[in-house]
This record gives structure tokens, sequence and C-alpha cells, in this order.
């Protein structure tokens, strides 16, 4: 190479190249590492030393009798080198003259689908593998329907494997057919089928000899050619407010990543959640300022006006304004070992915004073999669903389809962080905007006032035995006896009426646990003393009572009995029948009790008697206030 | 990397002044202006790094304006561990993932940006972005966070940590091409100069002090040399090359027959070393 008139030419090459992120997806051993190792070695991207291990490796770990198993190549943890398969989502990079490559290699095991979700997200085409012997299979088509969900418009059916059928144009021909019928209802913009070989490196690169009927171009030349642009510059203009960056008083900037559109200095842009306006002053950078960002671009905005931006706000175009709502309707993929609970509060990230949200309504859960709709009350791992979602502030958003920045977001479990779903808005419920609060006159201190007391949700919980309406029943006759206005709300009792309809699986229980706590709401609103007695065994829903009655007033109380002593006492006889498998999901036995960590009164039964334990109560209530 | 500003109590910027960190910096530098980044650097001295790259990062921080950290493992150092007698291995262990974890949990910092980059090895590919440690620091490449679109989950427990990658979509020659397109100033070891080298186990060591003790039939010649990647001087192998400009950088990168790391001794020292350092909670 002749610098620097050749590097100056190969500099200006590597600007204009374009660059294309793809996954491959596809089920166990159809070869999608192996096609990956031939991408990279047959494009010549790979260096001696890494030749000369997977040399090595070949002989140690190589499932192709000595010759080059180019998988080996991609699969970089320990455990897959040794079982032989892809467990977690690798990116790879590669270059030709063309086009720059990302390549997601995604895990074909169905346990891992929510890697390849994770692949997808990025990814502006699928390579889908299948085994030519084997044809479509289950995993094909979840992979496929996963695809599309997650927004891929091009995909490409590399049917691998093909010396293995003897190059049978007739067998590529059925598979293609059965492929094509299933994913049109997936609505890929291309769907371009290759005979290939990815351990020969038929149609990988080049044109294969062994395949003369086919007259389409080689892997290879399509990833290069293949048009995936989105037009997300042409979109209208969004910017989620990702940091305000202020280092002085005489400066306020707002920075983030433009997702959607462009904006110019002198542009008037809207707040999406205040409906605010203003003008653009400046669009800052390191480099200087700007006189327009598109699509893409990482920048600080100064407005004009001093008008309230945070993080999470959105700015956009003025005469195209994102949604604002509350609830909204979107596609779920549950990527947890614990199924979904509906009426579990998580928090949801869209975006750069943070807000707590309920999914109220499940719609359906859809079968990715047929793409049919069941009815379900919930969604266990690598499952999708359709339901209404409900968060506690409006957020701004846009449908999935048209932007995936504005309309794709995760949920993240509050106790254990992790992220356990990724949604995909299809639109927003008007109704949100529709219920307003209706304003009365009579308000919560009045009615207190008139009784005398401050009203307060005075919360047990505690296993099935361990004493919780016996002693609670023992403070509300002691705050009737003092003239009190009280409530106790019980588990059983409840059960028979408000909640006949739910059963104790972990959703329905969730589900119990909302409404007692709207009731329990409603009742504070009335000014009375509320005791509920429910085993309550999730800290997720202790805590969701608490924020919807108010911190200030709700007092949680752990009746704290170890379960040896629950079970010995056993008042009716539902341990034994537990323990016999009459009874399902039977907290502490068949399903878990979550301990409190902070309550307000930590009561323990073992010593004291039922009524020692309800005075010490009423103690508490006096010392704090709540009665005088 | 504002993602992380904005998110976290207690961000931190590892630095290990070597060209990736050099990017990563003028990122932030980027990403926060006309603000300075609103979190300290962080450097974990080995002392055995090349002189040169101390004095190129102490000049980086007086440029810039920027607070930087310096942390050796002074158990190490007592206990005398050292490249040449105790071998990479125990060298690397002790003097860079102990004393990361020492630093770390001295100034409890609940995030920390690396530069590692995905195409580095084979089990950086895996890697995400935002990296969960648990409170030891270690990494669960079973149990990692689904990491879709470009939402990250930040959220952390108390104690437990976030390790952030911002390059792990950059290529080694990504990286090159930006250093010239932004013309940011790297350690002049990454062009070729005579240096004293001495040929051993078939790297080109340079002699950076007088703490190298050669080896019988070992002798110091002055050979034309540059590295690809920097570490600790006895562990990092130099290349024959006469590249003494950025634009001679990337022409030679274009035309390189093999990777980056081959010049680091401590990743071959045995198979999947990287994996296992990095459950223990390298980088």
């Amino acid at each position: 190479m002749n610098a620097p008139t050749d590097l100056a030419k190969f500099l200006a090459a590597q600007e204009k190249k374009s660059l294309l992120r793809f996954l491959t997806c596809g089920s166990v051993d159809d070869g999608k590492s192996t096609l990956i190792g031939r991408l990279l070695y047959d494009s010549k991207l790979l260096f001696e030393d890494h030749l000369a291990t997977l040399e090595k490796d070949s002989k140690k770990h190589g499932t192709t009798g000595g010759d080059i198993d180019f998988a080996l190549l991609v699969d970089g943890l320990e455990a897959e080198r040794e079982q032989g398969i892809t467990i977690d989502v690798a990116y790879r990079f590669f270059a030709t003259d063309k086009r720059k490559f990302i390549v997601a290699d995604t895990p074909g095991h169905e346990q891992y689908t929510r890697n390849m979700a994770t692949g997808a997200s990025n990814s502006d085409l699928a390579v889908i593998l299948i085994d030519a012997r084997k044809g479509v299979l289950i995993q094909t088509r979840r992979h496929a329907y996963i695809a599309s969900l997650l927004g891929i418009r091009h995909v490409v059916l590399a049917v691998n494997k093909i010396d293995l059928v003897g190059y049978s144009q007739k067998a590529f021909d059925a598979i293609v057919g059965e492929f094509s019928a299933f994913a049109e209802k997936l609505g890929f913009a291309s769907i371009m089928p290759i005979p290939i070989s990815a351990r020969f490196g038929d149609n990988v690169i080049t044109a294969s000899e062994n395949l003369p009927w086919y007259v389409g171009p080689a892997l290879l030349e399509h990833l290069e050619i293949v048009d995936v642009e989105t037009g997300l510059a042409a979109k209208p203009f969004r910017f989620p407010v990702q940091w305000v960056n202020r280092p002085n008083l005489d400066f306020r900037g707002f920075s983030g990543t433009v997702v959607g559109g462009r904006v110019r200095a002198g542009d008037t842009v809207a707040v999406a959640k205040s409906g605010k306006t203003s003008t653009v002053k400046r669009i800052v950078t390191m480099d200087g300022d700007l006189d327009e960002a598109a699509a893409g671009a990482a920048v600080t905005l100064v407005l004009a006006d001093e008008i309230d931006i945070s993080r999470g706000d959105v700015l956009s175009a003025p005469t195209a304004r994102p949604d604002v709502s509350e609830q909204f309707a979107a596609h779920l993929l549950w990527m947890a070992e614990d199924e979904l609970l509906p009426g579990r509060q998580y928090l949801m990230k869209l975006g750069t915004a943070t807000v707590p949200v309920q999914i109220t309504a499940l719609k359906h859960k859809i079968d990715v073999n047929t793409l049919d709709q069941h009815a379900a009350k919930t969604l266990q791992l690598n499952e999708v669903g359709y339901g209404n979602f409900s968060t506690s502030q409006p957020v701004a958003f846009d449908a999935y389809r048209d932007n995936r920045d504005m309309g794709g977001f995760i949920l993240i479990d509050r106790f254990s962080n992790a992220t356990v779903g990724a949604g995909m808005i299809d639109f927003g419920l008007r109704r949100a905007t529709n219920v307003h609060w209706q304003a009365l006159d009579v308000d919560k201190r009045a009615r207190a006032e008139q009784k005398g007391q401050k009203p307060a949700v005075l919360w047990f919980t505690g296993l099935s035995g361990s004493g919780k309406s016996t002693i609670a029943n023992l403070v509300e006759k002691a705050l009737l006896a003092e003239g009190r206005h009280t409530y106790l709300l019980d588990g059983d009792n409840v059960r028979h009426g408000l909640n006949r309809d739910l059963g104790f699986t972990d959703a329905d229980r969730v589900e119990n646990i909302r409404r007692v706590g709207e009731v329990a709401k409603l009742f504070v609103d009335a000014g009375l003393i509320v005791l509920t007695s429910f085993i309550s065994p999730f800290r997720s829903e202790r805590r969701m009572a608490r924020e919807l009655v108010g911190a200030a007033e709700f007092i949680e109380i752990y009746i704290d009995t170890p379960i040896e002593v629950c079970i010995q006492r056993d008042p009716k006889g539902l341990y034994q029948k537990a323990k016999a498998g009459e009874i399902k999901n039977f907290t502490g036995i068949s399903s878990p009790y979550e301990a409190p960590q902070s309550a307000e009164l930590r009561i323990e039964t073992v010593t004291g008697d039922a009524a020692t334990h309800a005075a010490a109560i009423v103690r508490y209530l006096r010392e704090r206030g709540y009665i005088s | 990397m504002r993602e992380v500003a904005a998110e976290f109590a207690n961000p931190v910027m590892l630095y290990s002044i070597g060209k990736d960190s050099s990017v990563m910096l003028h990122l932030a530098m980027k990403a926060f202006y006309p603000a300075k980044p609103p979190f300290p650097l962080l450097h974990v001295d080995t002392t055995w790094k090349f002189q040169e790259m101390i004095r190129f990062r102490d000049e980086t921080v007086k440029r810039l304006g920027l607070k930087l950290l310096v942390h050796i493992n002074e158990d190490g150092v007592k206990r005398g561990v050292n490249p040449f007698d105790s071998g990479s291995a125990l060298h690397t262990q002790v003097m860079k993932t102990e004393a990361l974890k020492q630093a770390l949990d001295k100034y409890g910092f609940d995030a920390a940006f690396g530069g590692a980059r995905r195409d580095e090895e084979k089990s950086r590919a895996k890697e995400r972005v935002f990296s969960f440690r648990n409170a030891n620091h270690a990494w669960d490449p079973k149990n990692q966070r689904p990491e879709l679109w470009r939402v990250y989950n930040t959220r952390i427990n108390k104690g437990e940590s976030i390790r952030v990658f911002p390059l792990s979509n950059w290529t080694e020659l990504d990286i090159w091409q930006y250093i010239l397109a932004e013309n940011i100033p790297i350690v002049p070891l990454y062009f070729a100069k005579k240096r004293p080298v001495v040929e051993r186990d078939g790297t080109l060591i340079m002699v950076d002090d007088d703490r190298m003790k050669l080896k019988s039939g070992e002798e110091i010649e002055n050979r034309l040399v540059r590295f690809r990647t920097l570490g600790c001087y006895p562990l990092t192998g130099a290349i024959d090359s006469d590249a003494d400009t950025l634009e001679g950088i990337v022409t030679e990168m274009f035309t390189a027959r093999t990777s980056e790391r081959q010049g680091r001794l401590i990743d071959s020292d045995e198979k999947s070393s990287m994996e296992k350092k990095k459950k223990e909670g390298y980088f």
C-alpha cells in the first residue's frame, strides 16, 4: 500500500461505507456460528494468531473431524465450547469493500429466546437459518415472529446444509414454500431465500458451482446491497432529554440524541408532556455549533425561553407531537424465570423516562407457531402477550412501528432490578384523557376530623395461622371500645365476596391484594382506621398497597411466627392438607412468603399472648398520634 | 455516558492511558461539553507501566482540567509481586484485578466506565454495554441482563455496581480512524521509534527501567519498533514497524495480519483466561 495517497482514498471509501447490523438465528445445530466463522474466514478478516488458535482448538473440541471448525471462532464462553452450543448473544464485526457489518450471533435454544430478541432489537435484518434436512421447525417460526415483532423488516432465509440433501432444488423449494406461507402474516418488506453450505462455503461469499439451479446472489453479495433504509430522518422530530447540561449559571442546555427527524436552529419545539413551546437558540457540540442535527446525532440544545424541562422529557415537532398518555396497548415479550403478574407494579424504562407501570389487562398471548391468540392470565418466560398498560404518570411515546426509540421499553423488577420484559407500544388509549377525577367538596380531612381520629391502614401480614386475624380482631375491639371508627378487612371474608372470582395462583394473589389495597384506600378516604388481615406474601404487593394508600397512613405489622409453630397450631387444618398435596400454592409449603424487611411493627408471637400484642399495637397508634 | 451521569450516584472512568482510554475520554469531553465530565478518572497503577505512559497521563489530566485518582495495591507491592518473578498471571491478579476491586470499594463507585471492545477477545464479544457486577465485583456470563435497543437498565442494589463499555461496538480500526479524524493525543509509544528491546520467548520487550534483569544470552538492541497495545512494559510486546505517524499506523493496520492482543502475554496464560479473569472482577 502506497501511503499517503492510497490512505486518503481508503479513508474516503471507509467514510462512505454504510453499516448493516444483522442477526443470525435458527434452531440448535443449524450452523449459525459456523456460518459467521465462515464469513469472517472467507472474507479474510481473521488474524493469524486467531487462526492458529482455531486450528489447535479444532483438533481438541472440533466436531468436524480435524478440519477447521468455524463455530469455535465465535462460541466464546467455556460452557459453550464444551457443550457445542451458543448460549448468549455475541457481537462480531467485519467489513468488505462495500459495507461494514455488525453481526449479532444469537442462541438457538428455546430458553434463550430473550437473547435473540436482544440481538433483534438492534438489527435491521435477520438471517434465519434452516437445516435443509429438518425444514421449518417451531423455533424457526418463533424466531421469524420475534424478528417481525421487534420490527425487523428484511429477512434472509438461509437454507443451510444443502450439501447433506444432495444440493436438491426440490428440498429447497419445499422449505421456501412452507416458510413463505407462514411469514406472509408477519409483514416483512423482503424475504430472500438462499441455499448454502456454511461448512463448505457454498453460496456464502460467492456463487456455488454445486447449485447451478440457483440464480440469485450469494449471502454476502446480498448483504452488501440490500436496502434497509428506514427513513428515520424524514420522520417527525423527537429528542428525549437525557441530561440537563448546566456547568454554570450562564448556560443551560439539554443533552441527548435525536431519535427522529431533524432540528434546525430557530425551529420551534414543544415539550411533549407539558405542551410548552420554545425555539432552538443553539445546537451545541464541542466542535462548534451546528445549524442542523438529524436523527442519530448526539447534541446539546439551548432554548430561547426558560421552560421547565428535565430528564425524561421529550422535545418534539410542535405540529407532529408524540402521544402523551398514562395508558397504552403494547406487545410484551416476557424474559424472566418468574411469571408476569398483571396488577404487580414494575418499572418501565422508555427512552430516558423511568416510571412505575402495571399491566391492567392482559388481552391474550400469542402462539408463535400459528400466530393464534389465546386467553391468558399470565406470561411465562419467552412468551409473547398483548395487553393494556397503565403508568403512574403520563409518558410521551410513539407507536413502535413508527419509531423504535420512542415505542420500545423494558420492564424492570422493583426488587431484583432484573430486566424482566421488553415491550413494544402499539397505540395510546384515549380513555386516559377522558376519565378525570371528580373534585368533591367533603374531603378526607373533613371526614377524619368529624371522627376525631387520623385515618390509617394497619396492614397485618404473616403466614397462615400466625395469629393475624386474632390479633387484628382484638385491636379493633379495643379501638371500638374507645369510640374509634374502624373497619376490618379479613382475607377469608373478602374472598367470599369481592374476590370470589380469584384463586391462589401468584397472579390471583397479586390481584387479590391490589383490590384490597384499593378498598382500604377508599376507607381511609372515608376517615376510618382500616385493619387488613391478609397473608400478602409478596413484598411487591405490600409496597404497591403502601404506595396506593400513602406511606404516612400505612402501618405494616409483621406477625412473625415461625412456620413450625404455625404448622403445629394449624387452626383450620390447612397445613395438614397442604402437606398432603390437597391444597396447591399454599404459602410456606408450596408457595413463597417474602418476610418484610422494614415493617413499622414486628410482633413475635412465640412469647406473650394475643391480648398483649394487641395492646402493643394500640399503644403504637397512640404514641404516633393516630388516636389521642 | 450521559445515561450513567444521570442515573448513578458515584460514577468513575477507568483510565488505562491506552488508545482506547484516550478515545473514551475524548468522547466524554464531547458528551458533556460545555460542562466537564461529572466524574473523576481512576488509574490502577501496577507500578510497571511504561514511564512515558505515566508522563502522558499527568499531562492529559492537567491539559483537560480533570480529577485523577491513582490507586496502587500497596499490599501487593509489599509482598513484592512483580511480573518477572511472580509470573504474569499472579501479577495481573494482584496488581490489576485486586487493585481495581480495592479502588472501587474504597471510593464506593457504583458505575465504572471501561474502554473494552467486543472485537478484542471472544468472551468480551458477549459483554453487555451495561454489565452488572455483584457486590464482589464478579461477572456472571449466564445471568446477564438482556439489553434491548438503546434502553439500558441502570438499577442496582446497594453494594452492586455496573461496568459500562461505551466502545463496545468499535473495532480497532475504528479507534485508529477516529483518532486520526479527531486528532486525539495518544502516548508516543504507539509511534515507531528506535527503542531498546530484548527478544524474550519470541516477543520484543522494551527495557524501560533497570528493574528488568537480562537473562543469559539476551542482548539489548536498538530496534525501530512501536506498540499496538499498552500495558505493563514487561508484559507488552513491541512490533517492528516504521509507522511514525497516525497515517502510517492506519495504513499498517489495514494490512495487519495479527490481532492486537497477540502482544499481550497475559491472555494466553491458560485457555479461556480472559473469561476467568472477568468472572473474578477484571475488566
